[in-house]
């Protein structure tokens, strides 16, 4: 039973953990790619740059969080976000929208979003540094629970971190959000219809700029929310970026590019494959060491990959998607 | 003055001329129906009136008021309506949520007018919830009207809205057209089904190599055995 | 048929003329190279000149990929890691210690077992034809590899410890560094093979995407796999080719390296010049601009764009085995994103993506700015945290040589888009411009 407590921790709080944040970021992939038609690169940057201002914000006002009851850096998130809201609309203000004006084809706006994610990367590591920070400050600290099992014999206790329930907690907040702002606001509707068919939504009066700017804007804002979560979990770190793309891209492009409710889906499967594909499943078979073959039981590390091959996850199910399903396991849009 | 008044108009895609000098004029509560050969510049005239290519030379008037080069959304809110031949329903939208983007511009008026569509087009109202692009093709077109006047245009634009249907279909959408314009909206549409359309046209418009050919009422084009031998097929 | 003769006239090349622009900016580059040599002296100026030169031959495989196809390879830092890789593996001399104990034959066994497993597994996958229904030939296909790879990838893991506590790593080969370039030319051409194969049929971001990622697979793989290339313990020296500092002295051993690295772009360049020029080019150019036509006249789309990938792939790889082994170092970790894949994303398409005399000029004229602007981003930060310093008391942060190289990743980026913006097709535009 410790054996699959220890499995809970490290498989269904982990995976769990890593999805959501896949997951948002995912969704903010797929609106860019279903609104304008290009794989965003530098959204994980966008992620860096909210957390960062998080952080600044949170150094700036410490010891708001006692004032409500939660931690500072989570009062300060919706302000990161409304900044990062800013930075995305006037990113695609100076650099993206010249290029849609020149009518380039798609993957000439891709590199430009690569030549902005150096720009965010390096303007953040000028004022960051490259070295991790927490953003638990100020004499605050991380709450741990420990939930222990009403089982004989168990000992393990089930762990789980307060920035990690926030972070489930605001990822169901923020998966609601968004179907109601989807399927029930006027701007909600205009941006589904604009990905469906953008020439008839002009044809229906809708402004295509104001839902661009929208778009941004929630990207933005979802952006600010996965990488302020990540940077919670663990520590803020400004030099994720490109590894972050590749789970989120392969999560966008396993749930059906420009389907928002599959991105979500692929964030967790993403999530989850990976953490499956680290866990070392040796320590499952421990219980029944005394009835396995000799060279099964004496096998100190059955996992898939090491951590540090952790990238190849992502990379290895978005290659199988592309060959199997490359409309993803919703039926995506765009291919 | 015309509801829609088009002088002299020149324009096409990227430099390339189709238009070469198109006139038209169309009077509140009228039908006109564009007619011609393929490549005579039927479908692009109709997209040079609602924005959708630049306008080199010549003149667009809505009310007197010119309106050439104005994009999209300014039209619809000047009170024109525009019905594409393909692609004209978005496919994964509800058949209500369909209609409620054309009233986009016009969100009090939503509810009000989803009732006159219905009322209008009684299939949509069963179908409301499902996404458009499972209908029929006359469905479809049903919805792409309905998305159109949500908007309670003034000027309704349709490119060939008869196109792929069957004939039952076809007489339906006709029998729609006509009593669009009976409520009071101006119509200008293109047709390949030229005598069914003409038969009930106001004005016709004849169009070959991009100019006007022929303008008449159009029981005077059907009546003209000369239009009748070029351009309707004997 | 009159209007297609009137386009049939487009396809007649531009009638030759002085080429005054590419004068004028070469005899600049002429200009700043000499001024480099009069600032920083000879030895200095030719190892930059060097290392440009590696740097022209990672950009002609992109700009073939991108500026003759289209396709955006946003991982050439991987492919140059693998040229690097094969080049330190081919020139590194024998270790004696792996090669003299039994390691070789374990690790060979268990390669073998690797080999065996994948045969299994695809059989598994073949059970079908005798009869087995096809849900459960997937599942005893996905139990049956799931199971072996574990297998395997636990024995090899036991080997590889071994290796490297017993002998440190493999070791080399021993042999001239131009064999281990032409592997590694090989390895990152079949790397592309697989990474194109899968992604050249769909839309042109998911190539992006991967390449991306491989990128990052592949230096996560030399970095951690401590066995093979003593990880971030660093292979050096690596041998050259051509007589060493050593022996000659820095200037001249550095002129010998630039005239080696200098034929293979001169042979790169007649090469690729003949086939711009052939039929293929044109088809390949054709497809770019034009995929439906193109795919109307009955091309093998996907076959010549997969072509193209691979040949791009295989220069970078060349490219990246001559600059590693200049460096006399091979260190998983100094192949970085922003040197390696953005600074010759820069080249390109600042030089002129398609043309080749352009990316070469490009490779040169912005390698020796990239170079030159290290102590210019220094003195900027120095004369930034002074100014700081005395208008508002601001503490400067200590690293900031570390922070200046972030100027120069936010100058690159800044670069990019502004180059896609305002000069997209480069300083030396591609020259034919209707084609069919």
């Amino acid at each position: 039973m410790n054996e699959l407590v220890f499995f809970i921790n490290n498989v269904v709080v982990a995976g769990s953990v890593t999805g959501s944040i896949y997951a948002i970021g995912a969704v903010g992939v797929t609106l860019v790619f279903s609104i304008m038609r290009f794989a965003h690169f530098a959204h994980a940057d966008m992620m860096t740059f909210g957390a960062f201002m998080v952080l600044l914000l949170t150094a700036a006002f410490p010891g708001v969080g006692s004032v409500v009851g939660l931690p500072t850096p989570v009062v300060m998130l919706p302000l990161a976000m409304v900044l990062t809201a800013l930075l995305a609309v006037g990113i695609d203000k100076a650099f993206y929208k010249p290029l849609r004006a020149h009518g380039v084809k798609p993957i000439v706006i891709v590199i430009g979003s690569l030549g902005v994610t150096l720009m965010l990367q390096g303007l953040i590591r000028l004022f960051a540094g490259t070295s991790g920070q927490n953003l638990y400050m100020a004499g605050e600290r991380k709450e741990i629970y420990r939930l222990a099992l009403p089982f004989d014999g168990v000992r393990a206790p089930i762990v789980i971190t307060e920035p990690q329930i926030i972070l489930l907690v605001l990822t169901i907040a923020c998966v609601v959000g968004l179907h109601l702002f989807l399927n029930r606001s006027r701007l909600g509707k205009a941006m589904r219809a604009m990905s469906d068919n953008p020439d008839l939504a002009r044809a229906s009066g809708i402004n295509t700029n104001t839902i661009v700017a929208v778009t941004w804007v929630i990207v933005g804002g979802l952006a600010a929310i996965a990488g302020t979560l990540l940077s919670l979990d663990v520590t803020f770190k400004p030099d994720l970026s490109f590894f972050l793309l590749l789970p989120i891209f392969a999560a966008a492009i396993v749930g059906g590019v420009g389907h928002p409710y599959g991105a979500i889906a692929g964030g967790f499967v993403v999530g989850f494959a990976e953490t499956l594909a680290v866990f070392n499943w040796a320590v499952l078979l421990r219980p029944f060491r005394d009835s396995l073959p000799d060279w099964l039981a004496k096998a100190g590390n059955l996992a898939f990959v090491g951590t540090e091959y952790k990238i190849v996850v992502p990379f290895f199910i978005l290659v199988a998607i592309l060959v199997w399903r490359p409309t993803g396991i919703f039926k995506g849009k765009v291919i | 003055m015309p509801l829609l008044e088009a002088r002299n108009v020149h324009g096409g895609y990227g430099g390339m001329n189709i238009l070469n000098g198109v006139d038209m004029v169309i009077d509140a509560d009228e039908i006109g129906v564009i007619v011609g050969p393929n490549g005579a510049g039927k479908s692009t005239m109709l997209k040079a009136i609602f924005g959708l290519l630049t306008v080199s030379q010549g003149d667009i008037l809505l009310r007197g008021e010119p309106i050439h080069n104005l994009p999209p959304n300014k039209l619809v809110q000047k009170g024109m309506g525009f019905i594409p031949q393909e692609k004209n329903v978005f496919p994964s939208l509800s058949v209500k949520e369909n209609l409620e983007m054309g009233a986009f511009l016009k969100p009090h008026n939503t509810q009000r007018m989803l009732k006159t569509i219905y009322g209008f087009f009684p299939p949509l109202y069963d179908k409301r919830r499902q996404p458009a692009g499972e209908l029929s093709g006359g469905q479809r077109q049903m919805v792409a009207m309905g998305r159109a006047l949500m908007a309670e245009p003034e000027l309704l634009l349709l490119d060939e809205p008869t196109a792929g249907l069957s004939p039952l279909y076809m007489n339906e959408i006709f029998e729609r057209v006509k009593e669009i314009n009976a409520a009071g909206v101006g119509i200008l549409m293109v047709e390949q089904n030229a005598k069914q359309a003409l038969a009930i046209a106001d004005k016709g418009f004849v169009l070959a190599a991009g100019q006007n050919r022929f303008t008449d009422t159009g029981a005077a084009l059907l009546a003209d055995p000369e239009v009748a031998k070029s351009f309707l097929g004997g | 048929m009159s209007a297609h003769d009137k386009h049939r006239e487009d396809l007649v090349d531009t009638p030759s003329r002085f080429p005054l622009r590419e004068v004028i900016l070469f005899a600049l580059l002429l200009v700043a190279i000499l001024g480099v040599y009069a600032m920083m002296g000879a030895a200095y100026s030719t190892r930059m000149l060097v290392e440009a030169a590696c740097y022209a031959i990672l950009a002609l495989g992109l700009t073939i990929q991108w500026g003759y196809a289209g396709q955006f390879n946003a991982g050439v830092m991987g492919f140059v890691a693998l040229g690097g890789f094969s080049a330190m593996f081919f020139s590194v001399p024998v270790n004696d210690d792996f090669w003299g104990s039994e390691l070789p034959g374990e690790l060979a066994r268990v390669l073998l077992y690797g080999a065996a497993a994948a045969l299994v597994v695809f059989g598994a996958t073949r059970l079908d034809r005798l009869g087995v229904p096809r849900t459960l030939r997937t599942i005893i296909a996905v139990v049956l590899g799931v199971v072996l790879y574990l297998v395997v990838i636990s024995l090899l893991r036991e080997v590889t410890d071994e290796i490297q506590s017993r002998a440190g790593f493999i070791g080399g080969l021993g042999l001239p560094a131009w064999t281990g370039w032409i592997v590694g030319g090989a390895l990152a051409g079949v790397v592309g093979y697989f990474i194109g194969h899968i992604c050249l049929g769909l839309r042109s971001d998911y190539l992006a995407i991967a390449t991306l990622g491989i990128a990052e697979i592949i230096k996560a793989f030399l970095k951690n796999s401590d066995w093979l290339t003593r990880g971030t313990a660093t292979v050096s020296p690596l041998p050259w080719p051509t007589p060493g500092p050593a022996e000659l002295g820095f200037t001249l051993s550095r002129a010998i390296y630039l005239s080696v690295t200098a034929a293979i772009i001169a042979v790169i360049f007649f090469l690729l010049h003949r086939a711009y020029h052939a039929p293929w080019g044109r088809m390949i150019r054709a497809i770019r601009d034009n995929e439906t036509s193109a795919a109307a006249m009955g091309k093998d789309i996907n076959r010549r764009r997969l072509e193209i990938f691979v040949l791009g792939c295989i220069l970078i790889g060349i490219g990246g085995g001559a600059l590693t082994t200049f460096n006399s170092l091979f260190d998983p970790q100094g192949y970085l994103p922003l040197n390696h894949t953005f600074l010759v994303l820069v080249m390109v398409i600042l030089g002129g993506p398609g043309n080749n005399l352009g990316t070469i000029f490009g490779a040169v004229a912005v390698y020796i700015i990239w170079i030159m602007s290290e102590p210019l981003a220094l003195f900027l930060m120095q004369l930034a945290v002074s100014v700081g310093e005395g208008a508002f008391g601001w503490d400067a942060p200590s690293n900031m040589d570390s922070r200046a190289l972030q100027a120069r990743v936010f100058v690159i980026g800044l670069l990019i888009t502004l180059v896609l913006r305002f000069a997209p097709k480069g300083l030396l535009p591609e020259k034919v411009k209707h084609h069919g």
